[in-house]
């Protein structure tokens, strides 16, 4: 194959006109000739600098070197030493901004493809059986996980393999967190990749307890006193979403993003053999610009409607990666940028009949350097829907922070973690991911993840 | 797995299970609810604790049929499992909050509607076991759709029956019930409780509000996850919008705007599937109540 050492190797996606209309993943991903293509315009250098720019510090070069090679075997081995999750994070981490925004190939022409190569890595070693390598020996403590989500899955991946007894409690009846209930199909295939990732989490003998809510069924402190666990980590992630509070919110037709991501993931609502029923919509509106926001204008497009987002600042303040706002576009989703909702119209029965906007302007940089929107007078109009999606953010979820004594969160309701090694203000409690940040990316909740593994086994060693 | 230990047919198509969930029953309190996900292809489906059992490790739940998911729920047989259990989910019931010196100086009025009649024995089991007594209607549209009589009696220091068609007991709702208690024979309450329909429970906290007692009620709208993520839930009580899930199921009955939560309730009931129910099943589907225009 050739290679034109500034250009990156294209990967092959569905056409756009035929993916709007389906549920399968878009991104084809690399064949074997490809990756090794790719690989070979990696230099391997001595100081690398994608390193530093991976949450997990995965060695990059080191399995780029194994797949120009052809040791695809030995380049998964590399990956997992660092990530549990590789075919994960090789599909929605946001390599733009992190690994690749510093490889040096970069400088002058594209970057090496990182995500694409380790996707290809981790999903040759699932289709040839290639499995992480449990610990030898088992040390007899026992750690609790709450959350299976990308934070608990790799606190509970490293600690297994160190030899800890692992047990994940997850409060919904399906383990993946974000994973399962959150990332749609098309974007990370569910039975495919979550959960043969999860398959490889518990080949670890990471056991995974379902359907229990820490703060409900038990309490952390029930945990380390009456359970006998001897350190608890807490990963239960983002929480309950918000709303605008503007008149007809609670119109029929209006959801948040999660319930209406929820009902088509989690639930697979798209399919008929299954029960839960999602209102697909024929005009739909989704208000915010992050990735939930794409995600969710992109299942409702191929649930059949037409699709407008709803954006208060421009196309560069978009939260979202750059490759799902490109995708987006590509399916013909509408981008109403510099505008904001004030009102939903709804019937006499409650259903909603359309959205009352106003266009913005951005005004001075704030105390965060991001320009604020400012509302232009006069400016208001609507826009026909029947379906608004609220993709706003969440707030969190207090469940498990008023049932712990001398858990501290901060004033946005947060629980407060060293985001060296986890740890709280209680004793043998750390916690990360979403829970400590608020919503952020399923790579940095990995990166929270790894380092209160880190910081438990210091504990737990001492 | 989650076995049904037991399963008891008690009237108008309300169906009562013994389920084997260990960990909720350890922790569950009167007030709570669970969530029942019966296959891999199921709905997550919230269902009121009517009773339970923590050193067994039984939880009892009441249902009533009102579409192909509890229809098909109905069809499960003593032995065999769902395949999620998930709870206790939500807050428990205010009053066992308070303490019982303080409970003991409230006179407190239970009011019951159809299936609703299921939640709130678990509260007044409760009150009896710490020597408190209280007050139990429960309202019915006729005699033979009455359900946890024989229980309830049991529990309460006065039951009160009242019939739309005056079958059983007083001839009236329950509204028409608390009207005769309070106005005709001057029976004082600090303090109601009314589960039901949410039809029945507007009109009750409608009837207490000039009656300036306070009132709580216990809202069941639609849930996805019921632990706070979906917010599918939501409800206007007051100025706040409330997550029934996380913030409930009790709220105060003088600050929800039950219109609204009446409105969201039927929005994923087509005309199709109301007309099925009303060929199917009468006017009893939506509890009986005697309030209801439809």
């Amino acid at each position: 194959m050739e290679v034109d050492v500034l250009k990156k190797i294209p990967v092959r996606e569905q056409e756009p006109k035929v993916r709007a209309a389906n549920f399968e993943e878009v991104c084809l991903g690399y064949n074997k000739e490809e990756a090794m293509a790719e690989a070979t315009r990696c230099i391997k250098c001595k100081n690398p600098q994608c390193v530093k720019g991976c949450p997990v510090n995965i060695d990059i070069p080191g399995f780029i070197k194994e797949v120009e090679e052809g040791n695809f075997d030995e380049a998964y081995h590399v990956i997992n030493k660092y990530s549990a999750l590789p075919a994960v994070c090789g599909r929605v981490c946001p390599q733009e901004s992190q690994c690749e925004a510093k490889c040096i190939r970069g400088i002058k022409g594209d970057a090496v493809s990182i995500g694409k190569l380790e996707r290809f890595v981790a999903d040759t070693a699932r289709k040839n059986g290639i499995k992480p390598v449990p610990a030898k020996k088992q040390n007899g403590k026992k750690v609790a996980i709450i959350g299976s989500g990308p934070a608990g899955l790799t606190c509970a991946g490293d600690l297994a393999k160190l030899g800890y007894d692992i047990t994940i409690f997850e409060a919904l009846h399906k383990a993946g967190g974000v994973l399962s209930y959150g990332i749609p199909e098309f974007r990370l295939p569910k039975s495919d990749v979550v959960d043969a990732e999860i398959e490889n989490v518990k080949s670890l003998g990471v056991k995974i307890e379902t359907n229990t809510v820490i703060g409900k069924a038990v309490t952390i402190d029930e945990l380390l006193n009456e359970e006998g666990f001897d350190a608890v980590f807490i990963g239960s992630g983002a929480g309950l979403p918000r709303f605008m509070g503007i008149p007809g919110e609670n119109a029929n037709g209006v959801f948040s993003a999660n319930e209406y991501l929820t009902r088509s993931n989690l639930m697979k609502a798209f399919d008929d053999v299954y029960d839960t029923p999602i209102i697909a919509g024929k005009k739909v509106v989704v208000v915010g610009g992050g990735n939930v926001a794409m995600d969710a204008a992109r299942t409702a497009l191929r649930l059949g409607a037409d699709v407008h987002i709803v954006y208060r600042r421009s196309e560069a303040e978009l939260p979202a990666r750059v490759e799902e706002v490109h995708h987006a576009k590509e399916e013909g989703i509408v981008f109403n940028l510099l505008t904001n909702p004030v009102e939903i119209y709804e019937d006499k029965e409650g259903n909603v009949t359309g959205i009352k906007c106003i266009r913005m302007e951005l005004g001075e940089p704030d105390s965060s350097g991001r320009r604020s929107p400012v509302e232009i007078p006069g400016s208001e109009f609507d826009i026909e829907a029947d379906t608004v999606i609220m993709s706003l953010g969440t707030s969190p979820n207090p469940l498990i922070s008023s049932t712990t004594e001398g858990l501290e969160i901060n004033r946005r309701k947060c629980i407060v973690a060293e985001e060296s090694d986890g740890s709280t203000s209680k004793a043998a409690v750390y916690a990360g991911g979403d829970a400590v940040t608020g919503a952020a990316t399923v790579i940095l909740a990995m990166g929270a993840g790894k380092a209160a593994a880190k910081g438990i086994d210091q504990f737990l060693s001492k | 797995m989650f076995k049904i230990l037991k399963k008891e047919y008690l009237a108008n198509n309300i169906w009562l299970m013994d389920i084997e969930a260990p960990r909720v029953a350890k922790s569950c309190k009167p007030g709570q609810f669970v969530i029942v996900k019966m296959d891999e292809e199921g709905e997550r489906i919230p269902l009121t604790i009517c009773d339970y059992d923590s050193k067994k490790g039984i939880v009892t739940i009441v249902f009533q049929i009102v579409g192909a998911s509890t229809q098909e729920m109905a069809e499960y047989k003593e032995g065999e499992s769902f395949m999620d259990f998930v709870g206790p989910l939500g807050c428990a019931s205010e009053l066992i909050e308070m303490s019982v010196e303080e409970l003991k100086k409230e006179s407190i009025l239970f009011v019951c509607g159809g299936v609703g009649t299921a939640p709130v024995y678990p509260q007044a089991k409760w009150m009896k076991e710490h020597g408190i007594d209280v007050d139990v209607i429960i309202g019915a549209r006729t005699k033979d759709i009455i359900i946890l009589e024989d229980e309830m009696r049991k529990v309460a220091a006065n039951l009160y029956i009242a019939t739309d068609d005056g079958s059983y007991g007083f001839k009236g709702n329950g509204c028409d019930q608390i009207n005769e208690l309070v106005k005709n024979q001057g029976k004082k309450y600090t303090r109601v409780v009314a589960i039901g329909p949410m039809i029945m429970m507007k009109f009750v906290s409608l009837l207490t509000k000039e009656l300036n007692i306070p009132t709580i009620v216990s809202m069941n709208p639609i849930m996805v996850d019921g632990t706070g993520m979906c917010g599918a839930c939501r409800l206007q009580v007051g100025d706040d919008i409330k997550f029934a899930c996380v913030d409930g199921p009790e709220f105060d009955g003088h600050l929800v705007d039950f219109d609204q939560a009446m409105r969201r309730q039927r929005m994923y009931k087509t005309e199709e599937g109301r007309a099925m129910l009303r060929l199917k099943e009468g006017s009893t589907h939506h509890g009986g109540c005697g309030n209801c225009n439809e």
